[in-house]
């Protein structure tokens, strides 16, 4: 799959790793800067050292005795194995559970995870049939994570792609620093939810704590219940017909549809009458500074 | 960062001593520093439990002299005690600087329990019907262990793992707090307070005393002036969200509930178990895992949230 040997990565500067796993395209478009893969090399979709998995093959994995570390190896090695479907037993809501997995993979939780859970992945799709701590999926890439309970605070803070579900009610600042992807939330969210918004989509079919999408940079939020309050330059915007399309496939695909329909959602946007709102590049911002 | 617990038994007595150090041994990598625990009992009708430290841990390390220094001072508490015509029932050597009494008194508990601080590095950590109050340098397992609270029996406990940030690494600076003089009142929080010090003086000139500077001592204060004035615990916590600053979660247990709040930010976790039998909550859920191994449901309170449970 790769051109380049874990070895020969391992003496690479930080700037030759990334544009030797394919990440070189930093462009600054707008106001926003994209990291991305280049779409013209298919080998560069998956990472060097990312096995290939066999979804219909399966086992189980029971991490009572065993810690954090022990749980997470044991995912990898039973990856390497070629195992595309790994069932963990018994979490008992430990820390940063499942985290790291840069590659397809069904992973399914039979109980609670604590904080971080899921963190950093690029690719998986998780479900964890109880409720997860602080941070879940903090800085998720891509694939999906199904909660079927409650979550912590710190929802999906920072993740850049992906869909991260929780069909329970979730903590404050939920989706704090987003920059991509989808967070869904059956139940209700907190205070600060999408703080420092940059990009992707925020649903929440009850209702939204105080400060809702303050300081947020952009992307979207919508609100089935009621708001609390708006934080600083968030504003409503209309309903589309394209928001209630993609509201009602979203929901549906997880089950999530309102029985009323997607029509009382309320639309979030940013008012960008923030200082940061110009026309400059940031490139032009650099050089003015 | 530290870590808080508390666990309440609906209408029975539970083991509840070994219940919190199993939670807080869960949460030693929050708080690596000191431990403690409040834990109620069910207590004799009339009779007090008076938890005090002569000295602090380290002191004991610093020569021959500062035992002979620590029997003066018991010898001290115990003169001051038969001039409050207080009947020591019992009393235990817990540790070398640690002492457990059982008294019976019915004359005015606050001017004994003044009196009795007033001795040097003498400091009573709790007084009252149904609270003892247990705090020491080490994990839960260390200080649980040293202080026989595996097999404790009660209604209720919240316990504190502390990681020092605002103050000394010593008991004195170590959660619960006792709010003296408030019988069976205790403290755990986890958070900074802003407006400690303009907090701290405003306690100060209302006569009230403080043992330490650590900021958590002044929500152990605040909800015992508020009592005494009258104010039932769940309008003390709720008024403290607007009259404490910063980022803060903290629970209150009184001899036959326990309470929590949480500021406005929502800044600092907490989690939550409720059932008909036990609530339990605690900063991570390993801990309530650590009692609970069943799969459970668990909620996290939001922001400006007050809850008080019945024993």
């Amino acid at each position: 799959m790769a051109s380049v040997s874990d070895a020969e990565l391992k003496t690479m500067s930080q700037e030759e790793r990334a544009r030797a796993l394919g990440m070189m395209t930093e462009q600054l478009t707008s106001r926003s800067m994209f990291i991305e893969f280049k779409p013209g090399e298919e080998a560069r979709f998956g990472y060097p050292w990312a096995p290939d998995v066999d979804f219909n093959k399966r086992t189980e994995i029971d991490a009572d005795a065993m810690t954090t570390t022990e749980v997470n190896a044991k995912i990898r090695g039973l990856m390497r194995e070629g195992f595309g479907t790994i069932v963990v037993k018994n979490p008992r809501g430990k820390h940063s559970l499942g985290v790291g997995i840069l590659s397809r993979l069904n992973l399914i939780f039979e109980g609670s995870l604590g904080y971080f859970g899921t963190g950093l992945i690029d690719g998986p799709n998780v479900r964890i049939n109880g409720r997860v701590g602080w941070s879940c999926a903090e800085n998720m890439m891509s694939g999906t994570v199904v909660v079927e309970k409650n979550a912590g605070s710190t929802f999906g803070a920072a993740i850049r792609g992906g869909d991260l579900v929780c069909k329970g009610s979730v903590g404050s600042r939920t989706g704090i620093d987003m920059k991509g992807g989808t967070i869904i939330v059956g139940g209700d969210t907190g205070a600060l939810s999408g703080f420092m918004m940059q990009r992707g989509r925020m649903v929440v079919c009850g209702n939204a704590g105080k400060n809702l999408g303050d300081s947020m940079y952009d992307g979207t939020i919508f609100i089935g219940g009621s708001i609390r309050s708006l934080g600083v330059d968030a504003v409503e915007a209309e309903l589309t017909d394209l928001d209630r399309k993609w509201l009602t496939r979203k929901l549906t695909q997880y089950g999530l549809m309102p029985d009323k329909g997607v029509d009382h959602f309320t639309k979030v946007v940013a008012g960008k009458q923030l200082w940061n709102y110009d026309n400059l590049e940031p490139s032009e911002k650099k050089l003015i500074l | 960062m530290c870590g808080i617990a508390g666990l309440i038994h609906r209408g029975k007595t539970s083991n509840v001593g070994g219940e919190m150090t199993s939670m807080l041994q869960s949460l030693k990598h929050r708080g690596p520093d000191s431990t403690g625990f409040a834990v109620y009992g069910s207590g004799n009708p009339g009779d007090y439990v008076m938890r005090l430290k002569v000295a602090e841990q380290e002191d004991m390390g610093k020569g021959s002299g500062v035992r002979d220094l620590i029997e003066a001072r018991i010898a001290e508490v115990d003169k001051r005690l038969a001039s409050h015509d207080a009947q020591v029932k019992s009393q235990s050597r817990v540790t070398p600087y640690a002492l457990r009494y059982v008294l019976g008194h019915s004359g005015d508990t606050e001017a004994m329990a003044k009196h009795i601080e007033e001795v040097e590095g003498v400091e009573i950590l709790s007084l009252g019907n149904a609270l003892e109050l247990i705090k020491d340098l080490g994990d839960a397992t260390v200080v649980s262990g040293q202080y026989a609270l595996g097999d404790f029996a009660g209604t209720h406990a919240i316990g504190h793992t502390r990681m020092a940030t605002e103050s000394d690494v010593d008991i004195r600076s170590a959660h619960p707090y006792w709010a003296f003089p408030y019988n069976d009142v205790s403290v755990v929080h986890n958070g900074q307070i802003t407006n400690y010090w303009i907090m701290r003086r405003q306690m100060e000139r209302k006569g009230h005393r403080f043992m330490s500077n650590c900021d958590s001592e002044l929500l152990a204060v605040y909800t015992a002036h508020n009592l005494a004035n009258g104010v039932s615990l769940e309008d003390s916590l709720r008024q403290s969200i607007d009259e404490i600053d910063g980022v803060f979660t903290y629970l209150v247990a009184t001899s036959d509930q326990l309470g929590m709040a949480k500021d406005t930010m929502a800044a600092k976790p907490l989690v939550l178990y409720e059932s008909d039998e036990l609530i339990a909550m605690a900063s991570e859920e390993v801990a309530i895992r650590s009692i609970l191994p069943q799969e459970i449901d668990t909620t996290d309170p939001y922001d400006e949230e007050v809850r008080v449970w019945q024993a």
